[in-house]
């Protein structure tokens, strides 16, 4: 039984010392972003590299705001961020409400709609979706960055899947308290699919917040860039200047990962719910 | 009865009213580009914004460019390297995750850190990390290696933080796989003297397959379409270019970089074949690993 109890402990601290030594790895990136963010270039170059800055000088910081307008940029990405979420969460809750619940006719052949999209990748769009949006003279929009996100295939077909959880007697009996069908779906049968409607939430903030060719190709004006397209332009600007771009890296980095620390497991179960897409 | 038809009628009526936003937004969105894209892919670009049909003119550019070809290797190459490694990884960290020890909500949340980062600040980071004269990856292992502009390295480089990026969010995906099994199982097999490994490999890994093929379809569409990530640790100026460009990299450049709409859209439909058919050899495969008898 000793040795029992001796090999357990030895495997809890195994686990443990992978798992510090995976936290580490982890980490470490965003360490070494902070304190490279703080040195001097010249600092920044010397071998072997000092931990912590010699001077911590926010020289860096100012730079990055000086040639990326980031207060535009925090904007840009948090409309586009938000306007993607209620599209998706709106749009899909109804939708995925009448797949699930209603009849009527033709409804699988529109539904095959949703399921065609889901299956392409979506660069085949991208082109086609640009020169539209170009013909109507709307790039370097708030509207341009939230187009491809204005409905949601992959969020009709995981809210309809919700909605099928949920047992017809339901409806039934709001319908039978005089609810018509826009108050059964709006009062009744939503407010259970909560759960749902959240991780469709998180889901599209996390993919919309890190896409990079999109807004990259509809969006060239500086001040339209999102936290993503201005990275990759202040990388052709400081080609060699490391510290500016962690500064900028981490400056982009920060509202997401605040948010991700008050609501980690928000976040977390969000993306393990959709999990697979 | 009268009652019922004008129920009936009226559900239908809101099931067309609340169908119809996405209904229309996708058919505006991605039903009449998808087939547009098809279309360009047999055109060549105007001035003006004209298109011109040429037949087969875009793909036969397209099979006989061998940079065509080197972004097939590429691509090939990073999928090879990220999605067995990547899953296995993940795998191991699900596994660990799933032990019963204080903080691992705690370790759940550093591993799955990278996914809330846009992947151009993560490449950034790493960009430097792996500087050739003074990232602090070759400090720490005494060489000068060409990370990024050595044309046989650099595939490798990609892939290493493809890996480190996704570990978390596969790892996520396979815990809840793995929460599912019941106890009961690990019980009776311990009582029977099984050891951990024994246990690994006759129970964990035939009830956790359904998730894990999820994740490998998963990953492996994904990794084929890679793209932010390599866009952003190698630039146009970078000379390991051509050996790091990945299908949509070429894909993006000839569309929006160069113009040529028309190529671009043939590189596109013939990733999208790729995607198709890769697929279907997984689907077919499954059931020979696949276990959904539980």
């Amino acid at each position: 039984m000793k040795s029992l109890e001796r090999s357990r402990k030895f495997q809890t601290a195994g686990v443990y010392a992978f798992f510090i030594i995976g936290s580490i790895i982890m980490i470490f990136p965003f360490v070494w972003m902070f304190l490279t963010s703080f040195k001097t270039v010249e600092e920044s170059m010397i071998v072997p590299p000092t931990i912590l800055p010699e001077h911590w000088q926010v020289q860096n910081f100012t730079d990055a705001m000086a040639s990326l307008p980031f207060l535009a940029l925090y904007k840009n990405t948090a409309l586009m961020i938000f306007l993607r979420v209620v599209c998706a969460v709106l749009f899909s809750s109804m939708a995925g409400y009448a797949f699930a619940k209603l009849h009527f006719k033709g409804k699988n052949l529109l539904f095959s709609l949703v399921l065609i999209q889901m299956m392409l990748p979506a660069q085949i769009f991208i082109t086609p979706q640009y020169q539209m949006l170009a013909k109507l003279g709307l790039t370097n929009t708030i509207f341009a960055l939230v187009f491809p996100g204005l409905v949601s295939a992959f969020g009709t077909f995981f809210l309809r899947q919700a909605y099928l959880g949920i047992p017809e007697e339901i409806a039934e009996a709001a319908y039978l308290d005089g609810c018509n069908q826009w108050q059964t779906f709006y009062k009744i049968m939503a407010p259970l699919t909560k759960a749902s409607m959240a991780a469709l939430a998180v889901f599209t903030a996390v993919f919309a917040y890190g896409d990079l060719m999109w807004p990259l190709i509809v969006n060239t004006d500086l001040n339209m860039m999102t936290l993503s397209s201005g990275l990759a332009t202040l990388r052709g600007q400081f080609s060699t200047n490391f510290p500016v771009m962690m500064a900028g890296s981490l400056l982009a980095m920060i509202p997401m990962v605040v948010l991700y620390l008050f609501f980690q497991k928000q976040f977390i179960e969000g993306v393990a719910m959709t999990g697979g897409k | 009865m009268q009652n019922l038809s004008k129920r009936a009628r009226s559900e239908s009526l809101w099931g067309y009213l609340m169908v119809a936003p996405t209904v229309i937004g996708l058919l505006v969105l991605n039903i009449y580009p998808f087939l547009d894209t098809i279309k360009l892919s047999f055109s060549k670009t105007r001035p003006f914004g004209l298109y011109e049909l040429r037949g087969l003119e875009n793909y036969i550019e397209m099979f006989t460019s061998a940079e065509f070809w080197r972004a097939n290797v590429n691509t090939l190459y990073f999928c090879l390297l990220t999605v067995p490694i990547g899953i296995f990884l993940a795998l191991i960290v699900a596994v660990m995750l799933n032990a019963k020890i204080k903080g691992r909500t705690f370790f759940r949340a550093v591993f799955f850190l990278p996914m809330v980062v846009a992947p151009a600040a993560v490449a950034m980071v790493w960009k430097w990390m792996f500087n050739t004269e003074y990232g602090i990856i070759n400090t720490l292992l005494g060489h000068q290696i060409n990370w990024i502009t050595d044309p046989n390295i650099v595939i490798i480089t990609c892939a290493i933080v493809a890996i480190w990026s996704s570990i978390g969010y596969d790892a996520i995906l396979l815990l809840s796989g793995l929460q599912n099994i019941s106890k009961s199982y690990y019980e009776a097999a311990s009582l029977d003297g099984a050891s951990k490994l024994q246990q690994f490999f006759q129970i964990t890994l035939p009830m956790v397959s359904p998730t894990l093929f999820v994740v490998l379809i998963m990953r492996l569409m994904s990794s084929i379409k890679v793209y932010d990530l390599i866009y952003m640790m190698v630039e146009e100026s970078n000379p390991a270019l051509t050996n790091a460009q990945s299908l949509m990299y070429l894909f993006f450049r000839e569309s929006f970089v160069t113009g040529n709409r028309g190529l671009g859209s043939a590189v596109v439909i013939w990733t999208v074949l790729v995607i198709a058919l890769v697929t279907a050899v997984q689907f077919w495969g499954q059931k020979k690993w696949v276990n959904y008898e539980v």
